[in-house]
């Protein structure tokens, strides 16, 4: 039976038509002015819509026919390590092969490097439809971040030397970052750059760790470029290729994704290229890349939480007890129910971070360019990024976490069968764990959101979509969320007025789940009112979630300082 | 070394995915209940022919014979990486049985004009004859390798290709231009490009064309030639052939030059020990599944 992941999931068409990508389109085709050049480029906004539509349609169709598939064996085969040597399960190889002939190994690199020239949105749609499949071939996938970030900040000799070859799948990216003791404080990285004078050219020592597909051709690597220093002002990125003097130490044994190699790698004088500035190697390009890498974890825990949820339903149905489908007992719809809201909500919120990403980079790169900035297009680079910096973290925290709850309610919903090893939902259950650790734990993610949260950076974006004209069930229900909304704002001042970091920092992960609820249920809200029949959709979001809300809101008010107080002696029993 | 390789290809309803309105009463196929989709093992040619044309050098033209909509498994090939495609369509096609097929494909590789190997798939899913490329190589008057596998050599004169026989395989050697039919074991189709896809989605037939103009009264001759040479300079015309441009015989295609007539269709049932009767419903196979997964048949 022939699987296509687009078409039997109409929610992510209904995304990419209904989010509004005109403006960020028309500025990353800089005015459709590439079609003349370039053949596939698009000749106006309905065209590249078309061209995005049919492009998700087919990697729709390598996805459920050919790479879902060949997941179970990926999974239990894994990458071997032999002589120094890493080699893919063999279902890896042909899934890379399979994308790299497909034409989709530099989705976002302009087309001048071999690339599509695609948003953000839509590679992250990629994403989830990819990692719905195989997530560990996610990981693989994803690593086309480290090719967009040599675009944005290397030189253009390396864009010429590197970017091709990404494009065509002849090159494979990792971005070299972890140590040792160097794991969420990046400041830590000891990995040593060393400058020779008498030939130019960097050389890299050191140990890395952690280093997701630390066999590719081409690594980007944190290293310490100024002797003496210790935080992350001494530390700079290079641009280093495989060699000899770059050994693969061991592959990790981990819970999930096992078809992604996770490298231990020793650099013995590894000759690299400095990319960008000395010194801004973490505060901007790592920055960068790791908020690139957080929209595309979101978007693989997104695309584990879906297959779960499908995977769930179906044995809810398939399933007999007391004589009937088990998916007849309340008990279990409602997980199915609270699972397939949490899916819809995290696309919601996905899709709407990815939007402001995008709109982010096109002011970005558009203000590059001296003749093209203005007053107008300097302001907007500086709110949409604002926005940007919100939602990425407040996704990922969203999208990951709720990927872990709904690979628990498919385990549960299988019952003992769950517990053993023949169903899909033991590795989606694996393959989900890790998403809320990397790239940020949830609880970084948390704090990497807090300032805007406190700031209310959404303000303006929330009270628009409370104007929108909503009537009837939709308009109480709005009247709702303004409710949540108002509550948010009171917690958040009360934190503020406390003037207290403990207390900040304690309540941050709750401030910013309320932030994430009240902006999902607007969401919601706003697709009903394109879409009557999701009406149910956001009433059922809604109704589960804001008590949810006021329960941290009962938390943050209660002035309780027991955990701060009491901790230790708690711990101390 | 450069080779011009012709593959036939056909649309063909989707007979992996039947449901339940699939069979007219007369017992002949319902195309309109099922999704069209590019027969199988013409994908397997296809994507023999790119092989080659990656190893020898070449082009690869693809032909298909069918209803104006047949182009979208053309425009299939060419997201493949196809470098050329014919429809060839017309009314007086309709109804053609496998002689009046095979003459009408001969025709149109006569058209075309000069190549070195025309390739077709084993047999379509909806009629399972396997009959019109062994019959198109005797119109054509070439020699034929069929259920190809593999091409393990291509001279300036001749073709190697390994052959699917039963129990076994037999290697067998050809001298150009021939034909070959391949069997779904030999490849996997590559997936479509993404930049293909987005260039070749406009390619269109002239008939296409007209239509973006509001159909058949478009008359602005010297726009169309105009328009028509663009798209060909892009690779985006889709060449369109019906009777009179093939000179076919009025006798010899659709209807007329088909004597293969179905005289009975029989559901044959067979008998084994003990069986039970399944009607076709979705409640009825719903019912058996569960049974299946009660007794353990199926986990």
């Amino acid at each position: 039976m022939p699987e296509n992941f687009y078409l039997d999931n109409p929610e992510i068409r209904f995304k990419l038509q209904n989010l509004g990508l005109e403006e960020i389109v028309a500025m990353r085709e800089h005015g459709f002015t590439q079609a003349k050049e370039y053949p596939e480029a698009p000749e106006d906004y309905p065209d590249a819509l078309d061209t995005y539509d049919k492009v998700l349609e087919m990697l729709g169709e390598i996805s459920g026919d050919l790479i879902a598939p060949r997941a179970e064996d990926v999974d239990v085969v894994g990458p071997k390590l032999e002589n120094g040597k890493v080699s893919y399960a063999p279902g890896t190889v042909e899934n890379l092969k399979n994308l790299s002939d497909a034409q989709l190994m530099g989705v976002l690199l302009p087309r001048r490097y071999g690339g599509l020239n695609m948003p953000t949105t839509i590679y992250t749609m990629m994403t989830e439809m990819v990692s719905r499949a195989d997530a560990s071939l996610q990981n693989l996938f994803s690593l086309q971040d480290i090719a967009e970030t040599i675009n944005r900040f290397g030189d253009d000799d390396q864009k010429q030397r590197y970017l091709p070859r990404f494009a065509s799948g002849e090159v494979d990216g990792a971005m070299a970052l972890t140590e040792p003791e160097a794991g969420s404080d990046l400041q830590a990285v000891q990995l040593k750059a060393r400058y020779d004078e008498a030939s130019g050219k960097w050389y890299l020592n050191g140990m890395k760790r952690f280093i997701t597909n630390g066999c590719a051709k081409i690594h980007l690597v944190l290293a310490r470029s100024e002797e003496g220093t210790k935080d992350g002002r001494g530390l700079s990125m290079f641009v280093c290729e495989s060699g000899p003097q770059l050994l693969v130490r061991r592959i990790e044994n981990k819970l999930g994704i096992h078809g992604s190699p996770t490298c231990e790698l020793q650099f013995n004088d590894v000759p690299a290229e400095l990319v960008g500035q000395r010194r801004r190697g973490l505060t901007r390009y790592v920055m960068s890349l790791m908020n690139g890498a957080r929209v595309a974890i979101s978007g693989q825990a997104l695309g584990i939480a879906e297959a779960a949820y499908r995977e769930g339903l179906k044995y809810a149905n398939e399933r007999e007890q007391f004589g009937k489908a088990i998916i007849r007992f309340p008990a279990v719809y409602e997980m199915l129910v609270k699972s397939k809201l949490k899916v819809m909500g995290a696309r919601a919120l996905l899709y709407f971070a990815t939007k402001y990403v995008d709109l982010r980079d096109v002011y970005e790169e558009n203000n590059k360019v001296a003749e093209q900035t203005t007053d107008v297009t300097r302001r907007a680079e500086k709110d949409y990024s604002k926005i940007a910096a919100v939602l990425t973290p407040l996704s990922k925290a969203w999208c990951t976490e709720i990927a872990n709850q709904v690979c628990y309610d498919t385990i549960q919903i299988h019952g003992g069968t769950g517990f053993m090893k023949d169903f899909p939902a033991q590795r989606l259950y694996r393959d989900a764990r890790i998403t809320n650790i990397y790239e940020g734990t949830t609880q970084l993610q948390f704090v990497a959101a807090i300032g805007g949260v406190m700031l209310r950076v959404l303000d303006p974006i929330l009270q628009e979509f409370s104007q929108l004209p909503y009537d009837g069930k939709l308009r109480r229900l709005a009247s709702a969320v303004d409710m949540a909304h108002d509550k948010l704002l009171h917690c958040v001042d009360l934190v503020e007025k406390k003037h207290d970091s403990d207390y900040h920092d304690l309540m941050a992960g709750r401030l910013c789940q309320m932030e994430s609820i009240v902006l999902i249920s607007y969401l919601l809200l706003k697709d009903a009112l394109q879409d009557k029949e999701r009406i149910c959709v956001a009433e059922g979001f809604i109704r589960v979630f804001l008590p949810e809300l006021d329960s941290h809101a009962e938390v943050i008010n209660s002035n309780d300082y027991s955990m701060i107080d009491n901790h230790e002696a708690i711990m101390a029993f | 070394m450069s080779l011009t390789i012709l593959v036939f290809a056909k649309q063909v309803p989707d007979t992996a995915n039947i449901t339940g309105q699939a069979m007219k009463e007369d017992g002949t196929v319902n195309r309109g209940a099922l999704p069209a989709i590019f027969n199988p093992e013409d994908l397997n040619a296809l994507e023999m022919a790119l092989q080659m044309r990656e190893r020898f050098g070449g082009k690869v033209v693809v032909c298909t014979m069918g209803p104006p909509n047949a182009t979208a498994i053309l425009r299939r090939a060419l997201y493949m990486g196809a470098d050329e495609t014919i429809l060839v369509t017309d009314r007086r096609f309709a109804g053609a049985d496998t002689l009046a097929t095979s003459y009408t494909l001969a025709c149109a590789a006569r058209k075309y004009g000069t190549f070195d190997i025309v390739i077709c798939g084993r047999q379509a899913i909806d009629g399972d004859t396997a009959q019109v490329g062994p019959q198109l190589a005797e119109k054509l008057g070439l020699p034929q390798i069929t259920y190809v596998e593999d091409v393990l050599e291509a001279g300036e004169k001749t073709i190697t290709a390994r052959c699917q026989i039963e129990g076994g395989y037999e290697i067998v050697k050809a001298p150009l231009p021939l034909t070959m039919t391949v069997v779904a074991s030999a490849n996997v189709p590559r997936p479509l490009g993404a930049k293909r896809l987005a260039a070749f989605k406009k390619a269109k037939t002239r008939s296409e064309l007209i239509a973006t103009h509001g159909g058949r009264d478009y008359e602005d001759a010297n726009a169309l030639a105009a328009e028509e040479e663009t798209m060909r300079r892009k690779g985006l015309w889709i060449h369109e052939w019906n009777a009179d441009d093939l000179n076919a015989e009025p006798n010899r295609i659709g209807m007329a030059g088909s004597p293969t007539k179905v005289k009975q269709i029989e559901s044959v049932v067979l008998v084994g020990g003990e069986y039970k009767d399944i009607p076709p419903t979705d409640e009825a196979i719903r019912g058996l599944v569960h049974e299946l997964i009660e007794d353990h048949i199926l986990s």
